[in-house]
């Protein structure tokens, strides 16, 4: 009698389990598409045409297909040269803080009886993550310095990156000191041991941090807005924002009939959504295939506590 | 002796070498605009600069702290940063809760993908999506006249304009800590969940009496370090999704000291607001990672 009570419960909560499992695959499927659902829309309106598009007539396919929007744009040059400032600032700055990182990782990374003046260094480097002078001091200091609406305002106030650096020593903690004995035993310089003994075997942490670097670059818009005074030297993200702080919708919702109409003849909304579309593009066709890096990047940072 | 401690600055001096361009760097772009707070304490004009601006004491922080406009930006920016902390925790750790109880990986791999993706996109595109999204034509309103109600302009109204500034904040922030969370779930010892099945407890109670002590250490983590985060309401965010029928409600410290430094031009008054915000900003960090220390045995170093 009690097994056949507990048979009985068995199959009971196994029916429940099951209601559970398709439910909660539901519900995530359905957060899931909550979550990329803003970018479908952005995509199908820049596909639709502008008469669709202002009547709000587009949901996740396009209405009235039609690749105007972006014909329009390959023959402006303003997003395109914005595009080029920005792989730029991506290449340049990239390459420079990653070299900064290293070179700061590894000398940090040493104990104090190797490297007596290491206390001293850690501090001067840690402080500035917890403290800086502000915006308007920031931005007075680096007008002086005379690099406005030049590119190395957009890389070098920027370029040390104290976070990374940390995480980089705390892996060049991890190499086996043996390594590096012997490597020094034979005559290896410091920058040889780094380059060919720290380096290799901290590529994981590398890529985790270059490719942060990167991403970080390539979306930096607020430097933009404010260190360049002409926007012709604006980098894409800083040229999208304009473009979509200036296309105040409520503005544009208090506008007269006569102005709304002649938005609708330069087809405004479709041409601003395809090239907001196209800003988000670069990072969401790469981001699929190095998600796994900036999984292991975010856990090696935050769990080691 | 002293022959040894020669020869050791010797060996040093490699390192010396590598760190001097980053303190080079760091001495120009961060240790100089620290003296340049200065200016908080002048009536600092750019034509005099640093040196020949006059001095006023404190007036400066006298002055601010009668204006409205900055208790007002103070207000707002504890209030937004407060509510995204908790629905930055919250949020994820149930999501977190939910993806655990995936079966199939490649599902489990799908949606934290889907969920990760905004956290990688800027809020100058971010921006653009929501106020399309809540725009007259847009989709949020097309629901609202599907369901016979008048369009709103729901980015103009201070009723909505901090739950949406929360809402798209966690939509886009979320797939940090879901990572996190679902790392501390994989930590907790499997063999737990077999002696709760061998003594028939339910799914749900293994949630409650397993998973969740299990990751309670890492949201307490999160939560303390958060409290680091309190004057800080999501700078780029707000400058682009806000507009001046909103100042009420969504105008933050950041955006504040941005509008009156360098659209007014009054730089001394807003180095003052930024310095203030940046010393309680630094009060706060101090006792974040002073807690996380005392409480989880956290360390940067």
């Amino acid at each position: 009698m009690a097994a056949k009570a507990k048979i009985n419960n068995k199959i009971k909560s196994s029916v429940s389990r099951k209601i559970f499992v398709v439910g909660n695959a539901f519900l995530l499927a359905l957060i899931t598409f909550l979550c990329i659902s803003p970018l479908l829309h952005l995509f199908a309106v820049s596909l639709s045409s502008n008469h669709y598009a202002l009547a709000g007539m587009v949901s996740f396919w396009p209405r009235g297909f039609t690749t105007s929007a972006y014909a329009f744009l390959s023959g402006q040059s303003a997003f395109f040269d914005a595009f080029f400032i920005s792989i730029q600032r991506v290449v340049i700055g990239s390459s420079i803080s990653m070299t900064l990182v290293i070179l700061i990782a590894y000398p940090l990374s040493k104990e104090v009886e190797v490297f007596r003046a290491r206390t001293a260094y850690a501090w001067f480097f840690a402080v500035t993550m917890f403290f800086g002078g502000g915006l308007i001091p920031t931005f007075f200091v680096i007008s002086r310095v005379g690099i406005i609406n030049s590119i190395w305002a957009l890389v070098l106030p920027g370029a040390v990156n104290v976070w990374n650096a940390v995480m980089l020593l705390n892996f060049f903690r991890g190499v086996p000191k043996e390594l590096e004995e012997a490597a020094r035993i034979d005559g290896a310089s410091h920058v040889t041991t780094m380059i060919r003994i720290y380096l290799p075997l901290s590529l994981p942490a590398i890529a985790t941090i270059l490719l942060f670097t990167v991403v970080g670059h390539w979306n930096a818009w607020f430097d933009g807005l404010i260190y360049m005074t002409n926007p012709a030297n604006y980098p894409l993200q800083t040229y999208l924002a304009t473009l979509v702080m200036e296309a105040d919708t409520t503005a544009r919702n208090l506008m007269s009939v006569e102005d709304i109409l002649r938005l609708q003849d330069v087809s405004d909304l479709t041409v601003r959504i395809a090239q907001i579309f196209l800003g988000a593009l670069p990072i969401m066709a790469v981001y699929p295939f190095l998600q796994r890096f900036f999984i292991k990047g975010i856990v090696i940072g935050s769990v080691k506590g | 002796m002293k022959k040894r401690k020669a020869g050791q600055f010797k060996k040093e001096i490699p390192f010396h070498l590598m760190l001097l361009p980053g303190v080079v760097l760091l001495i120009i772009f961060s240790y100089l605009p620290m003296f340049g707070i200065i200016m908080a304490f002048q009536d600092f004009r750019p034509i005099l600069s640093f040196e020949n601006s006059p001095f006023v004491g404190l007036d400066n922080f006298r002055f601010i702290f009668q204006l409205p406009t900055f208790s007002r930006a103070f207000r707002n920016t504890v209030v937004i940063a407060f509510a995204r902390i908790i629905t930055g925790i919250s949020v994820p750790l149930l999501l977190a809760l939910l993806v655990n109880e995936v079966g199939k990986s490649w599902f489990k791999r799908s949606v934290q993908t889907a969920m990760f993706l905004p956290f990688f996109l800027s809020w100058a595109v971010l921006g653009g999506v929501v106020r399309e999204l809540f725009s007259l034509q847009g989709p949020v309103n097309q629901i609202l006249l599907f369901f016979g109600r008048d369009p709103y302009m729901f980015l103009a109204s201070n009723n909505w304009f901090r739950t949406i500034l929360v809402a798209t904040h966690t939509w886009q922030s979320m797939g940090y800590n879901l990572i996190i969370f679902l790392a501390a779930i994989t930590n907790i010892d499997l063999a737990q969940y077999e002696a709760a099945d061998i003594d028939g407890c339910n799914k749900l109670k293994q949630v409650w009496y397993i998973t969740l002590p299990g990751m309670l250490p890492m949201i307490i983590l999160l939560a303390t370090l958060s409290i680091g985060g309190l004057l800080s309401a999501g700078f780029e965010q707000v400058l682009v999704l806000y507009n001046p029928l909103v100042y009420e409600t969504g105008d933050i410290l950041d955006t504040l000291v941005y509008r009156m430094g360098l659209l007014n031009r009054q730089f001394s008054l807003s180095a003052a607001m930024g310095l203030f915000r940046n010393v309680v900003s630094l009060v706060l960090v101090g006792i974040a990672y002073f807690s996380a220390y005392k409480f989880s045995n956290y360390r940067i170093f």
